[in-house]
């Protein structure tokens, strides 16, 4: 009796799991009725010619609807909800698709299943935003037998290469931008000395890693002086938490914050505020923050954080190029850098050179704010 | 001598000198980068507001002290532990954030009903939760890890399920007050204060305390006694509900929004390795609330040094590896034992010298 009504409440504890991760997505309640007509389709498919991917192609090109399945990384933050978004826009039922999203809640075994969910229904392409870097070759190894071109978007796949594109952000050139609009910002307020706190994001996250070493590159050429850097973990309160010891540790020797997300920098806001230090662009510490969510844009819209690189979640649009270039039978292009925006709320600073490009500083209006999709 | 023995032997003896060994590695720090020696030690009024790093120990680790209570009652009276109270402090912090902003909102700049509504909404579901786990494991007799790894893995998708998974900011003075400042006193460390000082009282003041040792030491037995065994693990676990909630609050309006997915993030282990380290056995039975509370501390100030020091973030894990391990086993009965008998040895080849 006891096992019993223990077994029952944690088969309730995980149904309520499951439908948190459903939850975040409105197509899925669609998605059971749309598997099922999409699963008769395939057999349809399958009897008319022996060849699966021959008929998909026949079925595209004659301007059927074209199945695309979505392993989707969770739903932790606003931008992977913008990425979510992004992707159910563009592969919606009007722009002739049908999306299969599956939002795996960060749980990398989930996501593998997800995977083989999609083989199992024959889907034409499978976008996977993979949890973990490794252990990817054998599922992988199934969708090229399977004959399913697999888009790997945002993070990477390190041990297999049977993918045909990724499609992601340049995190690299991110932390390169911050330099760049750094040493631009310094020359116009007249800034000799710059000494640099970094509050770093999760270890080993791609973003920190590419965030760091593009900032530190600069750094090092410019001859900045980087007092320290430690990591925030991508959260506010880690954020606040290193900014709050920071603040003791290198009172007044101080004059620039670089934060690697927006989180991060509204809790080193929040711990400069309690210390007395001034910020923003009136005050005595120039404050960088990445990602550029909205409330991170209405921060620098007001002047409190100087400049917002952002990390552009729109991918999708790019996954859409790649998948008709597929379908139209050319090679899609093997890595793609989805654009990034950076925002200021002063005009000190109009635009900047990274990597040898010129790049505008976009002034953040309330008009734009209206635009933001995150 | 034997004034030193009687120091030596005092039960919280252990866990202070562990806290003050870890706070001594600051001033060999401070002489060695030629700063003033007690730099660490400093508290001064800044912006209004007590500064320094005493303060940040004690503010930061008002948290896992405030758990570490509930906690303790746990591990004392059923002899194992609430895994879900991270998870519940996310659960109660999104509850009341979602009731604060009103279901569906991202973010707020004004409350939707009086801040106590929110408050006491978001307490009293932790409340439930401990009500639930304590059902589990006094009345079903489900092994306590098991009965909590349930809410340990439902709370915080629960909390998002609340707030439509999106993080709900309520940027609005009053709730970022719990998390702030009281007057010139960080909030949390009033809080934190006033949860000790309660639950202390009454377990000083009444049997409580008493009963709840009985019930771990031997179920059985103390319900023979007439004690209602169940019912006093039942409360216990209302009780880690209680508190968890009340941190989950805490920790939601330092940071003025409910971040379900982080918020209380591997809290539990630190609320359990802070009775560990309070020096009170996971075995259940006698129990020793001060020291849990230290321990909580002392995980804190371990958290602070590595920040003062200016550990890479890439390594800080593995020194606070190292600090525990140092402190797990001075406190371990069978090296205290080898000490005890070194002593002894001592002693003995002493007593044949004189002889």
């Amino acid at each position: 009796m006891k096992r019993k009504i223990v077994s029952v409440l944690v088969c309730a504890a995980m149904v309520a799991t499951m439908a948190v991760g459903c939850g975040s997505s409105s197509t899925d309640t669609s998605s059971d009725a749309a598997a099922t007509t999409e699963d008769a389709a395939a057999e349809e498919d399958a009897a008319a010619t022996e060849d699966a991917a021959a008929t998909d192609d026949a079925a595209a090109a004659d301007g059927d609807v074209i199945t695309v399945g979505f392993a989707q990384v969770g739903h932790e933050s606003d931008w992977r909800t913008a990425s979510t978004q992004s992707c159910q826009d563009v592969f919606s039922a009007e722009n002739g698709y049908d999306l299969q999203f599956v939002d795996c809640d960060n749980d990398s075994a989930v996501q593998l299943e997800a995977v083989r969910g999609f083989i199992e229904q024959q889907v034409d392409y499978i976008i996977i935003d993979p949890i973990v870097t490794t252990g990817w070759d054998m599922v992988l190894t199934e969708c090229e037998d399977a004959g399913i071109p697999v888009i790997v978007i945002d993070r990477t796949i390190e041990d297999s290469d049977k993918y045909v594109a990724w499609v992601g952000t340049d995190s690299k050139a991110e932390g390169l931008a911050a330099g760049e609009w750094l040493k631009a910002y310094a020359e116009a307020k007249d800034i000799s000395e710059l000494n640099i706190l970094v509050i770093e994001g999760t270890t080993g996250a791609s973003a920190q890693i590419g965030r760091t070493e593009g900032f530190n590159e600069i750094a090092e050429r410019e001859g900045w002086n980087i007092i320290d850097s430690q990591t925030g973990d991508f959260t506010q309160e880690g954020g606040q938490t290193v900014m709050e010891s920071y603040c003791k540790s290198y009172e007044g020797q101080f004059n620039v914050v670089v934060c690697q997300n927006d989180n991060e920098a509204f809790g080193a806001m929040d711990a400069m505020t309690a210390a007395g230090v001034s910020y923003g662009v009136d005050g005595d510490v120039i404050l960088i923050s990445f990602d550029g969510c909205r409330a991170a844009l209405e921060y620098a819209m007001d002047g409190q954080i100087n400049a917002v690189i952002e990390c552009n979640p729109m991918a999708a649009p790019i996954v859409e190029e790649v998948i008709q270039a597929l379908e139209a039978g050319e090679e899609p292009v093997a890595e793609q850098y989805v654009p990034g925006s950076y925002f200021t709320g002063d005009d000190s600073v109009t635009s900047i050179e990274v990597n040898g490009e010129a790049k505008e500083m976009t002034i953040v209006t309330p008009e734009l704010l209206e635009t933001r999709p995150f | 001598m034997s004034k030193i023995k009687k120091i030596t032997g005092m039960r919280l003896f252990l866990p202070i000198f562990c806290m003050i060994l870890v706070m001594a590695v600051n001033i060999l720090y401070d002489v060695a980068s030629g700063n003033f020696a007690l730099n660490f030690f400093t508290i001064s009024v800044r912006n209004g507001v007590l500064y320094g790093r005493l303060i940040d120990i004690l503010n930061r680790g008002s948290e896992i002290a405030i758990l570490a209570i509930g906690m303790t009652l746990v591990v004392s009276a059923s002899a194992g532990t609430d895994i879900s109270v991270g998870s519940v402090m996310s659960l109660a912090a999104s509850f009341c954030c979602m009731l604060l902003a009103g279901y569906g909102v991202s973010s707020t700049n004004d409350l939707a009903v009086p801040l106590l509504v929110g408050v006491l909404g978001g307490v009293l579901l932790a409340c439930v939760c401990g009500a639930f786990n304590g059902f589990l494991v006094a009345y079903l007799n489900v092994q306590p890890m098991v009965a909590t790894l349930i809410l340990y893995s439902a709370a915080r998708a629960i909390g998002l399920l609340l707030c439509n998974n999106l993080i709900v900011y309520v940027r609005e003075d009053s709730f970022k007050m719990i998390g702030g400042y009281l007057g010139f006193i960080p909030t949390p460390i009033v809080i934190a204060a006033v949860c000790i000082l309660i639950v202390a009282v009454i377990l000083k003041k009444t049997a409580l305390g008493l009963y709840i040792q009985s019930v771990g030491i031997n179920k059985k037995a103390s319900r023979i006694a007439g004690l209602n065994s169940s019912r006093i693990i039942f409360l216990c676990y209302v009780v880690c509900g209680l508190v968890a909630g009340i941190a989950g609050i805490v920790a939601s309006s330092r940071i003025s929004s409910a971040d379900s997915n982080n918020i209380g993030l591997n809290y539990e282990l630190d609320a359990i390795l802070s009775v560990a380290l309070g020096g009170n056995s996971l075995g259940g039975g006698k129990f020793n609330l001060a020291g849990s509370i230290i321990g909580a501390y002392t995980i804190q100030a371990i958290t602070t040094t590595l920040y003062a020091l200016g550990v890479s973030s890439d390594v800080a894990p593995v020194y606070k590896a190292i600090i525990v391990i140092i402190i797990v086993t001075i406190q371990a009965p069978p090296f205290k034992a080898y000490m005890k008998k070194r002593s002894a040895k001592k002693a003995l080849a002493k007593g044949g010298a004189a002889a």
